[in-house]
C-alpha cells in the first residue's frame, strides 16, 4: 500500500479523475479529468511515519493540504488515513468527496488482490 | 397497436401559484392551463423534498429520500438505483431526458458518470444511463461540464458571461445583485432568446422526436432550469411584464413589524436565516440577508420568476406542436410538474430551505391523459406526492408498477382518490452541512400542514409548526403550542412516527456542496 500511496508519482493509478502526473523535485503537475492544471508541492514524504503531503493553491481552492497515513494494521492489513484541508468550505467538500472515492477505490483495488 | 407516448415536463423551482390554471395572474401560461381543463389538475401535490437532487431522485425512482438515499443536494444517486426510464425501456420504450441530472456538477475531477459522459455526446457508453437512452443535460447557466455550457462554450462563446454567475469566487452561491432594484441573483442577461436553456430544452427534444420512428413508443423527460434562480431571462423578454406593475404577493407581509411577528412564531431556524446568522444548506446565498429584502425586490424578482414562466409555456407549445405534426398527439399522455417550489418573497424570504409550508411545498402537477383514452377532466383536491409519477407511467405504459416504487398510479378524481386511500402526503427533509444540521418531517391531512423537528444544530426536538391551509392559506400563525389545536398536532404526530419508509443502506456521502 505504501509502495503505492506514498510515490507521489503515481497518484492518477489511484486517484479517479487525475489522468495524468508528473514530478520534477517537490513539484507535481498533475492533469484532471476535466482538463484542468493544478500544480501541487510535495510536502512531507516520510518513509518511515509512512507519510505523504501535498499543497496546492487553486484553481478551485486555496491553502490545499492533503495528508495521506498509511498505518499497518497486521500482515496484509492496513489503515489508510486521507486528510483534506481546504478553503473555501465549498471546495473542501468537493475534494473531500473525491478524496472518499479516491479511498474506496484504493480498498476495492487491493481486496480484489487479495 | 401502439401504446401511449409520455411527455414529462418538469421545471426547477416553480410554485403553485405561478400558473394561470391555479389562480396566477402574473404569467400568461395559455398551454399549460389548456392541458388543464382537458385533462387533471391536481391543487395538493407536493414533494417528498424541497430541494433539486432528492426531489429529482424522488421522480425517477418513485421512492421517498429515506429510501433511494439521496437524503440532501450533493449526494449522488448510486447508478444502480431503480429508474422508471429503465422499466418502460425494458417494456420496449424509447427514452430520453432533456436537461435533469442525478449527480454534483461542481466536480473538477469528472467522476459522476453524468459529468464525464456530457463530454462523450447523447448517447450514454452501453446503450443507457438510468433507463436513458438519450442523454442531453442542462444547468441554471452557461458554465459547467453539461451538454447545455458546453454548446454554447463552443458555438456562442461571447454569450456566456451575460449569465448570472451561480457561483462566486469561493464555490458558494452567488449574492451578487443586479437588475433594477440591487436583488441577489439577477442580471441583465443580453443573450438571444433561441440561445437560452428554455428555448434549447425545447429544441433539443424536437430533434430527438425527429429521430425516432412514427410507430415507436417513447418517454420523453423534459426538464426546463428555469424558473429556479438565478433570473436571468433573455432581456429581450424582460419588457413583457413591468416590476413596477408587479403586486406584492399575498404572502409578503409588507412591514417588518408584521414580518418580525410572523417569523418569531416559527422555530428558531426561520430568524436565524432571516437575520443572516445562520447557513443551513446550500441552497440560497449565505452573504445574502434575508431582512434586507425590499418590496421593491420582491416585484423584480416576481416579474422576472413570470417571464420566465411564460417563455417555459410557449416552449412546451412549440414541442407538442410538432408531435401534433408528427400524428402522436391523440396517444399522447402530458405530466407537468416541478420538483420543489421558491419563496418569492413569502415571509419576507427568497430561495428555499428546511422550511415546509406552501411557498415550498404546494406545486403545479397536470396530468392530460391521452384523448385516445377519453379522458374525464377533473380537478383533485386530495393530497398527492411526487413519488406517485413514476407509477403513473408505468399504468399509462401498460407495464405494472415495481414493488421498489413507495407511491400509487395517481387517482384521476377526488372519488378514485377517496377510493384509493390518497390522504395525506409526507415530505422529509435532512441536511448536514459545515457543522449545521436540520431534520424535519412533515404531513399534510385533512387541510392541515404539521412539521416536527428532529434534534439538531438548533433544535432539541421538541419543536414544530402546525397550520391550517384552509383557515390560514400563507402558513403565517404556528398552531404547534395553542392548546384548542392539541388533538389534531398529536394525531399529526402519530401520522408522522408512523412514516417509516425503508432506509437506504448504507447511507449515502455528501460528495460536493452542488
Amino acid at each position: 500500500m505504501w509502495a503505492l500511496v506514498g510515490d507521489p508519482d503515481r497518484i492518477e493509478e489511484w486517484f479517479p479523475g487525475i489522468e495524468s502526473s508528473h514530478l520534477e523535485g517537490t513539484t507535481r503537475t498533475i492533469t484532471l479529468a476535466s482538463g484542468q492544471v493544478v500544480t501541487e508541492t510535495i510536502v512531507t514524504r516520510d518513509p518511515l511515519q509512512r507519510r505523504l503531503q501535498y499543497s496546492s493553491d487553486g484553481p478551485m481552492c486555496r491553502r490545499h493540504l492533503a495528508t495521506l497515513d498509511v498505518v499497518p494494521i497486521d500482515e496484509g492489513r492496513s489503515l489508510v488515513v486521507f486528510g483534506t484541508d481546504a478553503e473555501p468550505p465549498a471546495s473542501a467538500l468537493a475534494l473531500g468527496g473525491a478524496a472518499g472515492a479516491a479511498l474506496e477505490n484504493l480498498a476495492r483495488r487491493f481486496e480484489e488482490a487479495r | 397497436m401502439s401504446r401511449r407516448k409520455v411527455l414529462f415536463v418538469t421545471t426547477d423551482q416553480q410554485r403553485y401559484d405561478t400558473l394561470g390554471c391555479n389562480g396566477g395572474t402574473l404569467a400568461r401560461t395559455p398551454v399549460i392551463d389548456r392541458l388543464a381543463v382537458e385533462g387533471i389538475r391536481y391543487e395538493r401535490a407536493h414533494p417528498q423534498s424541497v430541494v433539486c437532487m432528492p426531489s429529482r431522485a424522488t421522480l425517477l425512482t418513485g421512492q421517498y429520500p429515506t429510501t433511494h438515499g439521496v437524503w440532501m443536494n450533493g449526494v449522488p444517486l448510486p447508478l444502480d438505483a431503480p429508474s422508471v426510464a429503465e422499466v418502460l425501456r425494458l417494456h420496449g420504450y424509447r427514452t430520453a431526458l432533456i436537461k435533469a441530472h442525478f449527480e454534483p456538477f461542481l466536480d473538477p475531477f469528472l467522476r459522476f458518470a453524468e459529468n464525464a459522459q456530457s463530454r462523450l455526446g447523447t448517447r450514454p457508453p452501453g446503450g443507457s444511463h438510468r433507463g436513458f437512452e438519450h442523454l442531453e443535460l442542462a444547468a441554471h447557466g452557461s458554465v459547467g461540464p453539461l451538454h447545455y455550457a458546453r454548446w454554447l462554450a463552443a458555438e456562442h462563446p461571447e454569450t456566456v458571461s451575460g449569465f448570472y454567475q451561480a457561483l462566486d469566487a469561493e464555490l458558494s452561491v452567488n449574492a451578487q445583485a443586479g437588475g433594477d432594484t440591487g436583488a441577489p441573483q439577477v442580471k441583465v442577461n443580453p443573450v438571444a432568446r433561441e440561445l437560452y436553456h428554455t428555448d434549447w430544452v425545447a429544441e433539443r427534444t424536437i430533434a430527438w422526436l425527429d429521430s425516432l420512428e412514427g410507430d415507436e413508443d417513447w418517454f420523453c423527460w423534459m426538464s426546463f432550469p428555469d424558473p429556479h434562480h438565478p433570473w436571468d431571462p433573455p432581456q429581450s423578454e424582460v419588457a413583457r411584464i413591468d416590476w413596477r406593475d408587479v403586486p406584492l404577493p399575498p404572502g409578503f407581509p409588507p412591514s417588518v413589524a408584521e414580518r418580525d411577528q410572523i417569523i418569531e412564531g416559527k422555530p428558531r431556524h426561520w430568524r436565524l436565516w432571516y437575520e443572516g446568522s445562520l447557513v443551513s444548506n446550500s441552497e440560497a446565498p449565505a452573504r445574502w440577508v434575508p431582512a434586507t429584502l425590499t418590496t421593491d425586490q420582491v416585484r423584480e424578482v416576481n416579474a422576472r420568476n413570470a417571464v420566465e414562466c411564460e417563455l417555459i409555456d410557449e416552449a412546451l407549445g412549440r414541442v407538442l406542436r410538432r408531435i401534433e405534426e408528427r400524428g402522436w398527439g391523440a396517444d399522447l399522455d402530458v405530466f407537468y410538474t416541478s420538483d420543489h417550489g421558491e419563496f418569492q418573497g413569502d415571509f419576507g424570504l427568497l430561495f428555499k430551505g428546511p422550511y415546509h409550508v406552501d411557498a415550498l411545498m404546494r406545486l403545479p402537477l397536470v396530468w392530460r391523459p391521452a384523448p385516445s383514452s377519453g379522458p374525464a377532466p377533473a380537478v383533485v383536491k386530495r393530497p398527492v406526492g411526487l413519488l406517485d409519477l413514476a407509477p403513473t407511467f408505468c399504468a399509462v405504459a401498460g407495464v405494472e408498477s415495481p414493488g421498489w416504487m413507495d407511491g400509487a398510479p395517481l387517482p384521476t378524481d377526488d372519488r378514485d382518490a377517496e377510493a384509493r386511500g390518497f390522504d395525506q402526503v409526507v415530505t422529509e427533509w435532512d441536511s448536514e452541512l459545515l457543522r449545521v444540521a436540520v431534520h424535519l418531517r412533515t404531513d399534510h391531512r385533512d387541510g392541515l400542514v404539521c412539521t416536527a423537528y428532529d434534534p439538531g444544530t438548533v433544535h432539541d426536538g421538541t419543536e414544530g409548526e402546525l397550520y391550517s391551509t384552509l383557515e390560514d392559506p400563507t402558513q403565517s400563525v404556528n398552531r404547534w403550542d395553542d392548546r384548542a389545536w392539541r388533538s389534531a398536532r398529536e394525531h399529526l404526530l402519530e401520522v408522522l412516527r408512523a412514516h417509516r419508509p425503508r432506509p437506504h443502506v448504507p447511507k449515502l456521502h455528501l460528495e460536493a456542496p452542488v
